[in-house]
């Protein structure tokens, strides 16, 4: 027997992963991209990267349970007749029936309502579900305009010109023809079963001075009542907050890459977009610049999972937060106990982002009346709104240790940063220093 | 006649007043004028009126329009009854970019010339153009018919769905999936009537039919080329 010299193990290599080899192996099987819901896979710089401070000789602390801490968000008190008072600063983000069944809208109505927020309906029109099981809607005005008409524009609580969302800054929407039934197909004057494609930009303006003469033509449909929010995607936030106010808008929706989608490329959504930590300041920045901060509210979104991310975006200067895959979770959405499922379909509870086949063992992006009904309504509504309470208390408890009685006092120099990417990008220190990488010229 | 002037009353005042006609209003007859270019002239109407603007309107004239018939005398900018869902919208002059755009019901015509993007994503309007129609009009386009007297320019029909598209001049370009389709008897009965309600001078038989391939409706690679 001779004595084999020794061998260094069989090493992966950094650059082609298994990750990147199977979509390779993926790719030229079948000659066409990836695509998929949900948002950024990837790591960024996120709000688990900031600290709260805390209170200390200098800041005092509020009482935990006997001291008000109060966490009520008006929205739209620029122009609108009717501004919407929210109990929260957390809201429900667009996501449409089609891409969701109805029993999922009507629970994301009934457990935002329960909670005292407002939920958004979708590309695709305003369904009765949603409609009627939510106090609060806000109904999107999409490039796509499925399902617009002036009634349900009159019906609403608010209107969200959608420019962008912070997945696909600059794509359109995707649905693909399983999830294209006869009702979808009715509301959105299409065929029934084809891949429907929606449109990247809205057919009838482009640009800042035509968007200001849109939502002129809104107020003046809908009688100046309404709040007009303006959506859009990180992707130049100074500057798309400015030309926002610019053209009128009462809120501005920010979201950034972690943001969600029904279904889009994959190179597309972890490619493009900056992250929601990057888009904050350089938007409240634009709004301070114009003296407009906290007159026209600002509404952040994209990974937002937690009251402390809900304190820290406040704390950088949001008015409040939207969340859509966080909503989707609470109402049962990747859930273990569909695991024989999710392996049946080739994947695992977690990483299940197949929204676009309509097959969703959970009953929530799909339209197949069977699955669906796997959905209970009542019961996933309260599911969502005790995870609203739980990010709400969440909150609170951190404004509170910082010596807050209202969340919106929450501030910059209540944080610190853990690493140097995310002190530059949240304009914070670098914890333990009193750097803030590009502050200062450093 | 009930006569309101621009001149002397803001655009505010004469969208509430038309706006709040109820459905049997004795008042059915309106004229406005002065116009000037205004923006969002006359949108959001819901009731069986007729509205006559005297001069030219800027964007979004009788955008989202229920039952109301509204004539314009003059040209009509951008996004002229725009999400239009019934009723009549008569432009004598010329219409700008969008006319018509994601209209859901009702009729539009423009008795002049109409810029690019007519009938773009529309949803079921009817659209009558006495004259010609500019790039990419019909745009995705889902429902509903657009009928064109004259010329249409380029990329006409682009990735559109069911609307039918019917042109009486020359096409300077299909856009991608649109094809000639062949003129059948219901489509000569269905352009006629069209005709007739447009005040167009023209036989049915002289258009030509555009539609739908349905080759892009449903993703395939080996059409990549096509976008």
């Amino acid at each position: 027997m001779t004595d084999q010299p020794p061998r260094t193990q069989p090493r992966l290599s950094a650059t082609f992963t298994n990750d990147v080899n199977s979509e390779i192996r993926r790719a030229a099987a079948t000659g066409i991209y990836d695509i998929r819901g949900g948002g950024a896979k990837r790591r960024v710089p996120h709000f688990d990267d900031l600290l709260f401070l805390g209170a200390s000789i200098s800041r005092y602390p509020l009482e935990g349970y006997r001291e008000r801490c109060d966490t009520a968000v008006t929205l739209g008190t620029r122009f609108a007749k009717k501004p919407i008072r929210l109990d929260i600063p957390i809201t429900i983000a667009g996501m449409s029936f089609g891409a969701l069944s109805g029993q999922a809208k009507e629970a994301l109505g009934r457990g935002a309502t329960m909670a005292g927020t407002s939920t958004t309906t979708g590309d695709g029109g305003m369904t009765e579900e949603e409609r009627g099981h939510s106090k609060l809607l806000v109904y999107q005005y999409l490039p796509s305009r499925y399902g617009m008409n002036p009634d349900d524009l009159r019906r609403a609580d608010a209107i969200e010109i959608v420019v962008g969302q912070g997945a696909k800054p600059g794509g359109g929407g995707m649905l693909l023809g399983q999830k294209i039934t006869e009702r979808v197909a009715g509301m959105r004057d299409l065929p029934v079963g084809i891949d429907q494609r929606s449109a990247c930009r809205h057919p009838d303006w482009t640009g800042p001075d035509d968007l200001e003469i849109k939502i002129l033509e809104l107020r003046e449909i809908t009688g100046w009542e309404k709040p007009i929010y303006v959506k859009v995607g990180g992707a130049r936030p100074y500057y798309d907050t400015a030309l926002s106010v610019k053209a009128g808008a009462d809120v501005i929706v920010l979201d950034g890459m972690q943001g969600g989608t029904a279904a889009t490329q994959d190179v597309f959504i972890e490619n493009v977009g900056l992250p929601t930590l990057a888009c904050i300041r350089p938007a409240v920045q634009a709004l301070q610049d114009l003296g407009m901060h906290r007159k026209v509210q600002l509404v952040v979104s994209g990974g937002i999972r937690s009251g402390a991310d809900v304190a820290k975006a406040l704390a950088l200067g949001a008015d409040a937060v939207s969340i859509g895959t966080a909503a989707l979770v609470a109402l049962g959405d990747n859930d273990p106990r569909w695991e024989a499922e999710y392996n049946a379909l080739g994947s695992t509870a977690g990483a299940y982002d197949d929204w676009h086949e309509g097959r969703d063992p959970a009953g929530i992006t799909t339209q197949d009346p069977a699955l669906a009904s796997r959905l209970d309504p009542v019961e996933a509504a309260r599911r969502l709104r005790n995870y609203l309470a739980v990010m709400t208390l969440e909150c609170q408890t951190i404004a509170r240790a910082c010596g807050k009685s209202h969340v919106h006092n929450l501030e910059p120099e209540d944080l610190c940063a853990l690493t140097i990417e995310a002190a530059a990008m949240a304009g914070v220190p670098l914890a333990g220093t009193d750097w803030i990488p590009g502050r200062g010229g450093y | 006649m009930q006569t309101i002037d621009m001149a002397t009353t803001d655009l505010r005042s004469l969208n509430a007043m038309l706006q709040g006609q109820p459905q049997d209003t004795n008042e059915t007859a309106w004229e406005v004028l002065n116009p000037r270019g205004a923006h969002a002239l006359a949108v959001g109407l819901d009731a069986p009126i007729a509205v006559t603007v005297r001069g030219s309107t800027g964007y979004y004239c009788a955008g989202m329009n229920k039952q109301a018939s509204v004539t314009v005398t003059g040209s009509a900018g951008p996004g002229v009854a725009e999400n239009m869902m019934s009723g009549t919208v008569v432009i004598d002059g010329d219409a700008s970019q969008y006319a018509g755009a994601t209209g859901h019901g009702g009729l539009l015509v423009v008795k002049g010339n109409a810029s690019s993007r007519c009938g773009i994503s529309m949803k079921g309007i009817d659209i009558v153009v006495h004259g010609n129609v500019g790039h990419m009009s019909a745009f995705m386009a889902q429902k509903g018919n657009l009928v064109v007297l004259g010329d249409a320019g380029d990329a006409l029909g682009d990735s559109l769905y069911e609307a039918r598209l019917f042109v009486r001049g020359s096409v300077k370009s299909l856009g991608a999936d649109c094809v000639e389709k062949e003129m059948r008897p219901e489509h000569l009965t269905l352009l006629a009537e069209l005709l007739d309600r447009a005040g167009a001078d023209a036989r049915p038989e002289e258009f030509r039919r555009y539609g739908s391939a349905r080759q892009l409706y449903h993703f395939k690679v080996d059409n990549a080329s096509a976008y």
